[in-house]
């Protein structure tokens, strides 16, 4: 007996059932709701990860199953169950299914064990996802001196590179030349259209990102990796929005260095806040490199708030500098578990330069479950929106 | 070559059933792959509403095959003609036995009261009726999208176990205005009454008063929203309809499993015995499959903490017939369900025979109680009560539309799962479209009232 159909014969109606499997089907869109919900989700589940250092490219998320929900009693703290075996009253043994160990020869399990799946998913569509309707707040086009330009097709030619040949188009050609139909077709070199490039020039929306990080010794371990995830994300998103865009990072104590991005991700420090040598190296970096007539300039800086009393002034003179030259300057403050809510030294430096009518916008970053939200707050249209008015 | 081969043995063997008396309208046996059988498994019919859920079944049962248990042999629908569908892996001595299983199953469910009751009211043809269901949802998943669909299916699949075996399949709506009340007996008193002058005001006749709906808790809640949801649109309704007719069909099945599957274990040893016709070698074949199918669960571990309804059956009927003979088993298969079958037919000396016993399970611990029957039939019917799921009820409907659902704490023992019932409260309340509420207990005994939204 075979199951076999030959393409050449109707199929028989009766083996349908080999083509189609409708508990895959329903399989797959079990997969689909897990993938919706998993993207719902996945600012938290993302955040936590080691994805900085790693450099890997996918992340891996272990989902359990989804559960279709039936009205269900409680689990009772003492339920009866009939078995089958050689015992007497009163004999003891340990519930097989609430222990862990399976290779055990024991009383056979109750319950099914559950099943976890291990979904993949690459960062590029994360952050896909993740920055589907995120832009840089106040975006000016600066035509400056680094026009892009860009190849467009444009029409077609007969001459032309093999690469470019355009099937379908040849085709079409062939087919109007031979008029008659029946006849066998062959190409000639006149049926041949080859796709042509125009070179096109395009003013270039140029930005420069500052990350500026505090990582004096009032920050602890998980306050710098809040910060650091925080800007990982950020520069993912960006890199993926803005093709010209030059990030720059800084971090400080009571001093300031500029690290290239690897090195940024790993960096720590200790001693004291002085903000002002931060804010004092970005201003440098800019006067040094860009201009700010035809770059945007953006600084977000990251920092527990604690800078030190002494240099309140000089920070709010070395942010007011940067202000002025840069479209949008963030404040994240990452704080443990503390809602302070912003009420801090350099906290109050951005509300003050807020007040003034600065573009300017601060975030408390509590947990790792909030740093979409932080992301949200700086980039998204609409918060930005209701925060103008 | 061996397809006219067990041909030639169906036909021999259902004559043998016949005169051993069995009576059964004829069975179409169908040979389909592995793979289709594992479908018919996870969806209960062959073919079936889409719906993901079925999904999840069907990936814990690739998981189960791949670990090698649960081989399925045959799955059987009942109707006239009944549809039988073998596994095409089966080899000759398989298939012998499970067309003789297939015969004994057949012979069940014509014969059967609780089938018989429940195909009257689906009718004979399940099977075609539940592919018109998965037309009908993918003509709705066309006309309104799939998420629509799949929002009706959760609510309606969620609620699958909550219909009134005991009403119509096919029920009418409540009446609209309550009786009045009964006129009373027609004495002395109310004749001298009735002549008095009317009182002033009382004139006209009494207006109808409407009946409060529902008019007294109602199970069936897979009917009650289709018929009361303030509303919801046409084609949800009949989603809801389609499910409910399956799960009347389903209904027997679930609750004649342990008399349903060991009278057709009963019946494929003993025509397997009687079969002489069938050639040695297959016979000792089929017996051993037969005794994989039939044995208690984890055989080789001492203890199992379950039962195996075909063994438990199977032992079961073997014991009656010896005891009582094949007239009153034959009464029996008739007139039982599980409930009554286990009550009347698992006597002391066959449980303790089969070495069954109770236990109860706490903090991680087995503790195996003292012998009581009739607390061993209870433990062994409890997940079988009301089709398995709790009991809750549709109350009261309010007038801005509020639906009030209760459970039964009483009757079930204890409150419900709080978080998989606000779950399908969720699911529901999408359809009633407006606030549904359910009133159960808490782990203290006080009463909780859940809500959604």
């Amino acid at each position: 007996m075979s199951t076999h159909t030959d393409s050449r014969q109707p199929l028989d109606p009766a083996k349908w059932y080999d083509l189609f499997s409708r508990g895959a089907r329903d399989w797959l869109r079990h997969d689909e709701k897990v993938r919706d919900s998993v993207r719902r989700h996945l600012p938290q589940i993302v955040a936590g990860g080691d994805l900085i250092t790693g450099g890997a490219r996918t992340v891996r998320v272990p989902v359990k199953m989804l559960e279709h929900y039936h009205f269900r009693l409680r689990k009772a703290e003492e339920s009866e169950g009939a078995g089958q075996g050689k015992v007497k009253p009163g004999d003891v043994f340990a519930d097989p299914s609430q222990t862990e160990s399976s290779g055990e020869k024991g009383p056979g399990g109750r319950e099914e064990g559950e099943v976890q799946l291990l979904l993949e998913f690459k960062i590029d569509d994360i952050v896909d996802w993740l920055w589907e309707e995120m832009q840089l707040p106040n975006l000016k086009a600066r035509v400056g001196p680094s026009e892009e330009t860009e190849w467009v097709r444009e029409g077609w030619d007969r001459r032309g590179a093999r690469s470019r040949l355009d099937r379908r188009r040849s085709f079409k050609e062939l087919v109007k030349r031979r008029g008659a139909p029946g006849a066998i077709p062959t190409f000639t070199d006149e049926d041949l259209r080859y796709r042509q490039l125009a070179r096109r020039r395009q003013p270039a929306v140029r930005a420069a990102v500052f990350f500026l990080l505090d990582v004096s010794g009032s920050m602890s371990d998980r306050d710098r990796k809040l910060a650091k995830t925080f800007f990982f994300w950020t520069v993912q998103g960006l890199r993926r929005e803005y093709r010209s865009l030059e990030t720059i990072f800084v971090a400080h104590t009571t001093e300031a260095w500029e690290f290239p991005e690897p090195e940024f991700f790993q960096v720590s420090g200790s001693g004291g806040t002085v903000a002002s040598t931060g804010f004092a190296k970005v201003s440098e970096i800019i006067h040094e490199r860009y201009n700010p007539a035809s770059c945007n300039v953006y600084l977000f800086y990251a920092s527990d708030g604690d800078n030190s009393m002494s240099d309140s002034a000089e920070a709010r003179e070395g942010l007011a500098a940067i202000t002025a030259d840069a479209c949008f300057t963030g404040y994240v403050e990452v704080s443990l578990g503390l809602s302070r809510q912003l009420d801090t030294e350099t906290g109050r430096l951005f509300a003050e330069l807020g007040a003034a009518g600065g573009a300017t916008g601060s975030y408390a970053l509590n947990d790792f479950e909030d740093i979409w939200g932080a992301v949200r707050h700086f980039f998204s249209a609409e918060s930005r929106a209701a925060e103008g008015a | 070559m061996s397809e006219t081969v067990w041909q030639d043995y169906v036909e021999r063997i259902e004559a043998l059933a016949a005169r051993s008396g069995l009576s059964f309208h004829p069975v179409e046996f169908e040979a389909v792959p592995d793979s289709f059988m594992m479908e018919i498994a996870v969806y209960g019919l062959p073919v079936r509403m889409p719906h993901w859920s079925f999904g999840v079944r069907y990936i814990y049962q690739l998981i189960q095959r791949h670990m090698g248990h649960s081989r399925l042999f045959e799955v059987v629908f009942p109707g006239n003609p009944g549809h039988a569908y073998l596994a095409s892996g089966n080899g000759l001595a398989e298939n012998v036995l499970v067309t003789a299983h297939v015969l004994g199953h057949a012979d069940f469910s014509r014969n059967n009261m609780l089938f018989q009751r429940c195909q009257v009211q689906v009718s004979e043809h399940i099977v075609e009726h539940a592919a018109s269901h998965a037309r009908q949802i993918q003509q709705a998943i066309e006309a309104h999208g799939l998420e629509r669909v799949e929002a009706v299916l959760d609510a309606a699949l969620a609620l699958e176990q909550h219909i009134d075996i005991d009403q119509s399949l096919r029920r009418s709506r409540y009446p609209e205005y309550a009786e009045p009340a009964k006129a009373l007996a027609d004495d002395q008193f109310r004749k001298r009454f009735a002549a008095l002058e009317p009182p002033a005001g009382a004139a006209g006749p009494e207006a109808k008063k409407r009946a409060p709906v529902p008019p007294h808790p109602e199970r069936d809640l897979l009917w009650f929203v289709a018929q009361y949801a303030p509303e919801m649109e046409s084609w949800e309704r009949d989603i809801f309809l389609a499910v409910r007719e399956e799960s009347f069909y389903f209904y027997p099945v679930f609750a004649t499993q342990i008399m349903n599957e060991g009278w057709a274990s009963y019946w494929h040893a003993r025509l397997l015995r009687e079969a002489d016709f069938i050639p040695q070698q297959a016979y000792v074949d089929a017996i051993k499959c037969h005794s994989d199918v039939v044995r208690p669960v984890a055989a080789d571990s001492q203890v199992a903490l379950g039962l195996n309804p075909y063994h438990l059956g199977f032992c079961m009927w073997e014991k009656i017939v010896e005891t009582q003979g094949l007239e009153a088993a034959l009464a029996i298969r008739a007139q039982d369900d599980d409930f009554a079958f286990v009550r009347n037919h698992l006597t002391r000396e066959l449980a303790d025979d089969l070495e069954l016993f109770r236990y109860s399970a706490r903090d991680g611990q087995i503790r195996v109680l003292e012998p009581d029957l009739a607390a061993l039939h209870e433990v062994i019917l409890a997940p079988k009560y009301n089709f398995g799921a709790p009991t809750v009820m549709a109350q009261h409907v309010r007038a801005d539309g509020t639906l009030e659902l209760v459970h039964d704490h009483s009757l079930d023992g204890r409150g419900l799962d709080l978080e998989r019932s606000r779950k399908v409260l969720d699911y529901l309340q999408r359809l009633w479209r407006r606030p549904v509420l359910l009133t159960t207990v808490n782990q203290a005994g006080l009463v909780l009232e859940l809500s959604a939204p």
